[in-house]
C-alpha cells in the first residue's frame, strides 16, 4: 500500500538539513505553504537556499523564515515589494545573497529540472544585465541565451486537496509554481486543505500526478471556504474582515 | 505650449486600439487602467502572468478571494471562460508568441525599440525584474504607456537607453500623454499628436528627428 500522508507538519518537514536548497511555492501570499514554512522554522534548519518568486510579504510565512536568519541565499524574480521589509533590511545589511532571475526563466528553469532537460536556449533577457556572460546562440535569426535548470533538495508547496498517492488539485491562481516545483525537488512536500479518499479526485482534473509528490499533510480548510465553496469575508491576507471579527466576539 | 492628455484618456486611447478577440497582458501600474476602457460589447481576454486567462475586474466588497489575484497581487475575479494554469505554461504563452498585445510602463524607449523599465541602475536600489523581460519579448505587439517627459522634463524617448535594458528592439508603439509614436526601422514616427502638439514641438521636446506619420484626422485628438 502506498500512503504518502503524514500526520503533522513537523513530520512533513523532517530531514531538511542545514544548507539545503528548498523551493517554496506561492506568488506573493497566494499558494504560499505557510504552515509548512512555520514547521520549517520550528524544525530549525539554517543556511538555506530558497527558491521562490518573491522574497516574503509582511512578517509571516517566507518573511518569518528570513527574519529568523535561516536563509543564506534567495533565488527569485521580484524581491522588492511594498511589504518586503524583512528582505529589504537583510539585503541592505549584506546578510542575504540574491540571485535575480526573470520570472519566466525562473519558471522554465524549474520545469527543465523536473523534466530532465540539461539546459535550454531562451530569448528572455538577451542583451540585458541578467544575461550577461551567458552563452548565446542565433537560431532562425533570433538570439537566445543558454539557461540551466534549477533543482532543489526539497519543495514545499500548497494545494487544495490531495490523496494518499500524492495526486493534487489546486485552487485558482494559488496554483502558480506548485506543479513545476513539485517536479524539480528530490523530496516534494505538499500541504493540502484536506486529504481525500483515493479515487475521489477526478483523474481528468488531477493537476499534479502523485509521482511528483512524496509527502502530503492536511492543514485544514482555508478561512474563505466553507465546505469547499467560496464564502469570502476575508482580506487579501486571508484575515477576517472587521465585521466578521465583531460577530465572532459576540 | 504643449497640451497633455490625462492617464485615463491615454488608457482609453490604448483600449480603442486593441481589437476584438485579442489576448492582452496589462503590466503592473498605469497599464492596468486600460482594462476600465475596453469596450463592453467586445471579447478581449486578459492574461495575468501569475496564471489566468479571462481575468475580470476587482471583486465587490466582502468577496476578496486570496487565491485569486493578478500579477500586481491585487484581488481580481474570473470571467466565464477563464482558465488557470501554472507558471511555466503562463510564460510559455508569452515566449511562444501566443499573446497578441502587452502594455508596459517604461523609464526609456530607444529609437530602435529597446526598452528600459525594470531598473534605474541607482546604487543601493534593490533590483526586481518579475515578468518584465518575458513580457517585453513575448507579445506580438508590445505597447508602452508612459508620460513623454520625466518629472525633470527629460524625454523618455531617446536615441539610446542609458538605463539597464529590459529587452532589445522589442517595442512596437509608444503611447504618451503628448502623442502616439510607432517604432519604425527609420526611428520614431509620430502617429497621432494630441491637442496642440505638433511634430515640430515633439521634435523639440524629445530632441529626436521624428518622422511625421500623422494624417489629417490624427493631428487633433
Amino acid at each position: 500500500m502506498i500512503d504518502k500522508t503524514v500526520a503533522t507538519v513537523q513530520d512533513a518537514v523532517a530531514g531538511i538539513a542545514d544548507g539545503a536548497t528548498v523551493m517554496i511555492g506561492g506568488f506573493g501570499r497566494a499558494g504560499q505553504p505557510v504552515e509548512l514554512i512555520d514547521a520549517l522554522i520550528a524544525h530549525g534548519a539554517g543556511d538555506l537556499t530558497i527558491v521562490n518568486n518573491n522574497a516574503g510579504n509582511g512578517d509571516t510565512g517566507l518573511a518569518a523564515l528570513l527574519a529568523a536568519g535561516r536563509v543564506r541565499k534567495i533565488i527569485c524574480s521580484f524581491p522588492r515589494q511594498t511589504d518586503s521589509w524583512v528582505f529589504d533590511g537583510l539585503y541592505r545589511d549584506g546578510r542575504i545573497e540574491l540571485d535575480l532571475v526573470p520570472q519566466g526563466n525562473l519558471a522554465e528553469r524549474i520545469r527543465a529540472a523536473g523534466a530532465g532537460i540539461g539546459a535550454f536556449y531562451t530569448p528572455t533577457g538577451v542583451g540585458t544585465l541578467l544575461a550577461e556572460g551567458k552563452e548565446t546562440r542565433e537560431i532562425d535569426g533570433r538570439t537566445y541565451a543558454l539557461e540551466y535548470p534549477i533543482k532543489a533538495d526539497f519543495a514545499l508547496i500548497s494545494a487544495l486537496r490531495g490523496d494518499r498517492w500524492g495526486n493534487l488539485v489546486y485552487r485558482e491562481t494559488a496554483r502558480n509554481f506548485g506543479p513545476i516545483m513539485a517536479t524539480a525537488a528530490q523530496t516534494t512536500i505538499a500541504q493540502v486543505d484536506e486529504t481525500v479518499e483515493l479515487g475521489s479526485l477526478d483523474p481528468e482534473t488531477v493537476v499534479t500526478p502523485g509521482i511528483f509528490v512524496d509527502r502530503v499533510v492536511s492543514v485544514g480548510p482555508r478561512r474563505w471556504l466553507r465546505d469547499g465553496a467560496f464564502v469570502g469575508g476575508v482580506d487579501l491576507d486571508g484575515s477576517p474582515l472587521p465585521s466578521d471579527q465583531e460577530e465572532t466576539a459576540r | 505650449m504643449s497640451t497633455r492628455i490625462s492617464r485615463q484618456e491615454l488608457a482609453a486611447r490604448i483600449a480603442a486600439d486593441i481589437p476584438d478577440g485579442a489576448v492582452v497582458n496589462l503590466g503592473i501600474g498605469a497599464p492596468t487602467l486600460v482594462a476600465d476602457y475596453l469596450p463592453q460589447d467586445e471579447e478581449i481576454i486578459l492574461h495575468t502572468e501569475n496564471g489566468m486567462l479571462g481575468m475580470g475586474p476587482a471583486p465587490v466588497e466582502g468577496h476578496v478571494d486570496p487565491d485569486l489575484i493578478n500579477a500586481g497581487k491585487q484581488a481580481v475575479t474570473a470571467l466565464a471562460g477563464a482558465a488557470y494554469f501554472h507558471h511555466a505554461d503562463s510564460f510559455g504563452m508569452m515566449r511562444g508568441g501566443h499573446l497578441d498585445v502587452c502594455v508596459l510602463g517604461a523609464f526609456q524607449v530607444a529609437e530602435n525599440g529597446d526598452l528600459a523599465n525594470w531598473s534605474t541602475g541607482a546604487p543601493g536600489a534593490i533590483p526586481a525584474v518579475g515578468g518584465a523581460m518575458d513580457l517585453a519579448i513575448g507579445a506580438k505587439a508590445v505597447y508602452v504607456m508612459t508620460d513623454l517627459l520625466t518629472k525633470q522634463g527629460e524625454s523618455k524617448l531617446v536615441q539610446t537607453c542609458t538605463y539597464p535594458l529590459t529587452g532589445v528592439g522589442c517595442v512596437s508603439r509608444v503611447y504618451t500623454d503628448h502623442a502616439v509614436f510607432d517604432v519604425t526601422p527609420a526611428g520614431f514616427a509620430v502617429r497621432h499628436a494630441f491637442g496642440e502638439n505638433t511634430v515640430e514641438l515633439l521634435r523639440e521636446l524629445t530632441g529626436l528627428a521624428l518622422i511625421d506619420a500623422t494624417d489629417a484626422e490624427g493631428t487633433r485628438a
